[in-house]
């Protein structure tokens, strides 16, 4: 288990802490709403680390002024996607920036496999390299129970 | 006690909960048994801070509230004020007001009530959700209505989500008695019931001064005396709505000083730019009725 330390996804910021609490969600999430940026929940289970694409759960909460509200729609998204991995995006709309300023992961199934390697020979004994996680070879909303 | 605790009086002062009930004080012309009960909920919320200093058990207390009156007595300005309040207390944590009323909460087909609800109380969370004329949410006469899925909705969030908002209802008296008797469940989570009583002639008369003021107008002598008359007359009629009314009158006498500056030759000075006369309300119907004709 060298290459999968702790058998967790490390993704977006904070994911080599051990996972937030609540209370430390809802401060992330006021240093956010402080600074203007808006905030969505997103959701997928194919964590491979390319996948930018994941599922908005709801829409993006640009009207929401206080961390509780957003607490209730992460947990109401973890009560529907239990062994999902859930993201929290802080979206920066200023000019020029215009891009999400904070993400972390904030729900993540409880078994993760991690990721397999696999080698291809190609021309010229060059090596291609592809990983995909053990996970994913189910299929969608198969893949973690 | 060895232990130095800053008395309360020290610590009302230092919140800053002085100065926004000063202001109260100041801007809010009468509704005395409005103010005396935000400035009990002040204290009770302050001698709660007090006792958790101490290791006392405090329950934040339950704050939901009901603004009952005619229209025009402040309940909206209260409302905002009282969110002010609030924060200044520490008792909700962004201190904004989100004012709905039915058509906000209510959907228009089955499924679309409770998300548009829910949207509503998450986007007051943290601060204060104000409905107005709150009894429309309630129907009796159709059973089909909507309305009733939102009272469910807002009663779970009153219930559960006390720490994170404070849920306002208002409306004229007598249909908020009807409201809360044919909902029980309302009634039980609402602790504080405000009647906002109608303005005496004299407090209409000194909101008036208070909204010249603000907008840099004054009355010459025969002006307060006749809007004076004007009050009493018009408080007297159908359809009167307290300080609303005062509003209107006073920006229909700026109509008419406008009209008699431009009317005149030369050009206007500083003072008769800010200066409203008797003139400029004479023309109003108000003074055409018989109650005016029999001598006020």
């Amino acid at each position: 288990m060298m290459t999968n330390q702790g058998n967790r996804v490390t993704q977006g910021q904070f994911s080599y802490l051990p996972d937030l609490t609540d209370a430390q969600i809802g401060k992330q999430i006021d240093y956010a709403l402080s600074n203007g940026w808006s905030i969505g929940v997103e959701y997928t289970d194919d964590p491979h680390p390319r996948n930018v694409y994941w599922e908005m759960y709801g829409n993006p909460m640009f009207d929401l002024l206080d961390a509780a509200a957003i607490l209730m729609e992460i947990n109401a998204c973890r009560k529907t996607f239990p062994s999902h991995y859930i993201r929290v995006t802080a979206f920066d709309s200023t000019r020029g920036w215009e891009t999400p300023r904070m993400s972390y992961i904030v729900n993540r199934p409880a078994k993760e496999p991690g990721f397999g390697l696999a080698r291809q020979e190609a021309e010229g004994r060059n090596i291609r390299y592809r990983i995909s996680s053990y996970a994913t070879d189910r299929p969608e909303g198969e893949r973690y129970k | 006690m060895d232990m130095a605790v800053a008395s309360p009086q020290a610590l009302f002062e230092a919140s800053g909960v002085k100065d926004v009930l000063d202001r109260l004080d100041s801007e809010l012309i009468g509704l005395t048994p409005v103010k005396s009960r935000i400035r009990d909920i002040a204290a009770l919320l302050l001698v709660d801070k007090l006792r958790t200093e101490q290791g006392l058990q405090s329950q934040p207390p339950s704050l939901h509230m009901s603004f009952t009156g005619n229209p025009g007595t402040g309940k909206t300005t209260v409302a905002m004020r009282m969110a002010e309040v609030l924060k200044q207390l520490g008792y909700v944590r962004k201190g904004h007001l989100v004012a709905v009323t039915r058509d906000d909460l209510v959907g228009q087909f089955i499924g679309h009530t409770a998300p548009k609800t829910k949207e509503v109380v998450k986007k007051a969370m943290g601060g204060v959700l104000f409905i107005d004329e709150a009894y429309y949410l309630y129907k009796p006469e159709n059973e089909r209505d909507y309305g009733q899925e939102s009272i469910e909705i807002l009663l779970q969030a009153m219930e559960n989500q006390r720490d994170d908002l404070v849920v306002i209802l208002a409306g004229y008296k007598d249909r908020m008695d009807t409201f809360f008797g044919s909902n029980p469940g309302m009634a039980s989570r609402v602790a504080h019931h405000i009647d906002f009583p109608d303005y005496s002639e004299a407090e209409l008369m000194q909101i008036a001064q208070l909204m010249l003021r603000a907008l840099n107008y004054d009355f010459d002598a025969s002006a307060a005396a006749a809007f004076a008359r004007y009050i009493t007359l018009r408080r007297q009629q159908p359809h009167f709505a307290n300080a609303r009314s005062i509003r209107n009158a006073l920006d229909r006498m700026r109509l008419g000083h406008a009209t008699r500056v431009v009317r005149a030759d030369s050009a206007p000075t500083r003072e008769q730019l800010r200066t409203l006369q008797a003139e400029d309300i004479a023309g109003s119907r108000v003074f055409d009725s018989p109650a005016a004709a029999s001598g006020g």
